[in-house]
């Protein structure tokens, strides 16, 4: 289980927020949301340990997420805002490097088919500089389909999106939260996924 | 904390002290300009000729408890810096970036005098010598940690980014404490050491302790100056420097 | 992460081109602004390279986050869990084969060129091969903590060449000693201490100043 209890964050002179506490059990979705600048990119990427909380901490299953460090680490993945794609590698390449990185399988059986399941397959050859903005986000999104981490944490992961791969991606939620995965996200969408989703409302 | 004594950690909040600052900068301003003054005195009428170096080496009463003061208060800095990473306490990184000006001052004046020492001894300005170059780098780092701090807007990753960057200088410390001794090279080795007997007579030796003292009292006081001005800064919007002004309204 | 950095070197490399010849235009201005003289040219030739190989080394300390940074790659390697200290080695050593390597590999023909004699040539070449990799590490730091802070690049300069001065010195040195007779060991193998330690100490100092940077 997830917890953040009492997380502030500072940003040069001005407070981000601060008393935020969140939970996220086995097969829950927590489901951020806020005005721009409220912080809710800062606070998806406390959670990873990125950014150092001002006060508070991050726990997993009542340990603080900082003792356990790469352990921590092994549990969750991660796609940011940035996609993360090195436009000079191919789509199979960049989650090549992200599978040996997290040992996620790696075998190319694996990748290509969850690059296939986005719809990603025919540009297997060509570096991703070429591609549009919604292709790069399926490429980076591809990583979920290959991770066996029980926490995801996505940040506007429905951005550049066409409607199929919008479609795809909550099916993988959907998937994941059966499997009594967790997810943290952040999008301006509703989220249309049956089963225990939360909202946490951040101030502006 | 044990309950007997004074519990220090209450000084390490930025609002304790402050105050606390206040009145110590008396105590260390009053013998800064005493001990200026007698040390000045001394090295100009009391210190007798040297048999070998003429009435020139008397600058070495400024030069060597600056070069002193320029590795002890980087030392200083880095163990502030240190504390700041570590316990991040927000008092140390500001003492941190208090300090930095005040060792750059000293090391300046260290090579300044070095120069003014230099030329009539050696007939040169400067020599590319071990100690001369890595105080030189001491300088640099400086200069260095004072603008990487200057160029990140938000303090709380310039205080961590310049304090790492102070622990990475510090190896140059210890180099060039012992670089006269590693390298045989023109600068003259240290003539005093806790454990033989000095090799220069005792007015000297008296006369470069005043003047050490007199220096250390400067950074004190410059230091803790500086440290008030910076925690009024950071601290702009707490309540109780808001109460303060008004107060003295 | 050496074999990934490496081949996206291979897919820029006009990049590592352009530091190779910055590395010999550099070179190539001193016999212009010095004037042909052998002699002159024959002891200045140890410094001249060093300090030119110096130069290209920190032009290319910009690229070994930035990009990463810039994408996002650098948030991935961060939430990895992997020890940050040592894909920051694996950064570094792709880093040093990608712009050290063709240094040293080019330093020999400039030094014939300014008329070094053979075993300082040699000499040349194995302090560079010790000293590069120290410079790519040392660099390293200066190129995290200066992330995304305003106007990185000459601020990277200005943290990072006050730290690359005794590997100067005892590069230079080494070719210096070995030229007029007296022998670079001694140089070199201060070079080959300064190698070990840089190596054991910096990737962490580089790891922690990456999560400052990120923050």
């Amino acid at each position: 289980m997830l917890e953040a209890v009492d997380l502030e964050c500072v940003r040069g002179d001005r407070r981000l927020f601060a008393g935020v506490g969140l939970t996220v059990a086995p097969g829950e979705l927590l489901h951020v949301r806020g005005p721009n600048g409220s912080g809710k990119t800062t606070l998806l990427r406390m959670l990873c340990g990125l950014v150092k909380p001002v006060a508070g901490e991050v726990r997993w299953a009542g340990r603080p997420a900082r003792e356990l460090g790469d352990g921590f680490l092994a549990l969750l993945t991660y796609v940011g805002h940035h996609n993360a794609i090195k436009d000079e590698l191919t789509g199979p390449e960049n989650l090549l490097v992200h599978a040996r990185l997290c040992g996620a399988p790696d075998d190319a059986a694996t990748l290509s088919a969850a690059l296939e399941r986005l719809g990603m397959k025919a540009y297997g050859r060509v570096p991703c500089k070429v591609l549009s903005a919604g292709q790069k986000r399926r490429t980076a999104l591809a990583r979920l389909l290959i991770s066996r981490s029980p926490l995801w944490i996505l940040d506007e992961p429905f951005n550049a999106l066409d409607v199929g791969a919008v479609a795809t991606l909550q099916q993988a939620i959907q998937g994941h939260l059966q499997r009594d995965g967790m997810v943290v996200l952040t999008t301006h969408q509703d989220v249309p996924i049956d089963g225990a989703v939360k909202t946490l409302h951040m101030g502006a | 904390m044990s309950s007997g004594g004074p519990n220090w950690f209450k000084y390490a909040s930025p609002m304790a002290f402050y105050p606390l600052a206040g009145r110590l900068i008396p105590w260390f301003a009053v013998p800064a300009v005493v001990l200026t003054a007698i040390g000045l005195y001394m090295t100009f009428f009391v210190a007798p000729v040297d048999y070998r170096q003429g009435d020139a080496y008397r600058i070495m009463f400024i030069h060597v408890p600056a070069a002193w003061m320029s590795m002890w208060l980087y030392i200083c800095m880095a163990v502030y810096a240190a504390l700041g990473l570590v316990v991040r306490t927000r008092l140390s990184s500001m003492m941190a970036q208090a300090i930095a000006p005040t060792g750059a001052m000293f090391t300046f004046i260290a090579l300044w005098t070095g120069a003014f020492w230099g030329k009539p001894m050696w007939g040169a300005w400067w020599v590319w010598d071990a100690r001369l170059t890595s105080e030189l780098i001491l300088l640099f780092l400086y200069i260095g940690v004072m603008a990487l701090r200057a160029a990140i807007d938000d303090t709380r990753r310039a205080d961590r980014a310049s304090g790492l960057l102070a622990l990475v200088g510090v190896v140059n410390v210890p180099i060039i404490y012992y670089s006269v001794q590693w390298w045989n090279t023109l600068h003259q080795g240290a003539s005093i050491s806790m454990t033989a007997a000095p090799t220069m007579s005792r007015i000297m030796l008296w006369t470069l302790l005043v003047m050490t003292f007199a220096f250390w009292a400067h950074a004190f006081v410059t230091s803790l100056m500086r440290v008030r001005g910076i925690i009024l800064e950071r601290e702009r919007h707490a309540e109780w420097v808001a109460e303060m002004v008004d107060e003295t309204k | 992460m050496v074999r990934r950095d490496l081949t996206l070197v291979m897919r820029n490399r006009a990049d590592v081109a352009t530091i190779l010849f910055f590395f010999v235009i550099v070179v190539s201005l001193f016999p212009l602004g010095v004037g042909p003289e052998m002699n002159i040219l024959r002891t200045i030739a140890p410094g001249v390279v060093w300090v030119a190989a110096l130069l290209a080394s920190m032009l290319s300390l910009g690229r070994m986050f930035a990009a990463d940074h810039a994408d996002g790659t650098l948030e991935q390697l961060l939430v990895a869990p992997a020890p940050l200290a040592l894909l920051v080695l694996g950064k570094v050593i792709a880093h040093w084969l990608a712009s050290g390597v063709p240094l040293v590999l080019m330093a020999p023909l400039l030094g014939l060129q300014f008329g070094l004699p053979a075993d300082g040539l040699a000499v040349l070449m194995v302090s560079l091969l010790l000293g590069t990799p120290v410079l790519s590490l040392v660099g390293a730091i200066g190129a995290a903590l200066t992330l995304g802070v305003r106007g990185g690049g000459v601020l990277v300069s200005l943290l990072v060449l006050p730290l690359y001065i005794p590997v100067l010195i005892f590069g230079a040195g080494a070719v210096d000693a070995t030229v007029s007779g007296l022998g670079g060991q001694a140089h070199l193998s201060i070079l080959a201490a300064m190698l070990v330690l840089a190596g054991c100490f910096t990737p962490w100092a580089t790891a922690a100043a990456l999560r400052i940077s990120l923050d």
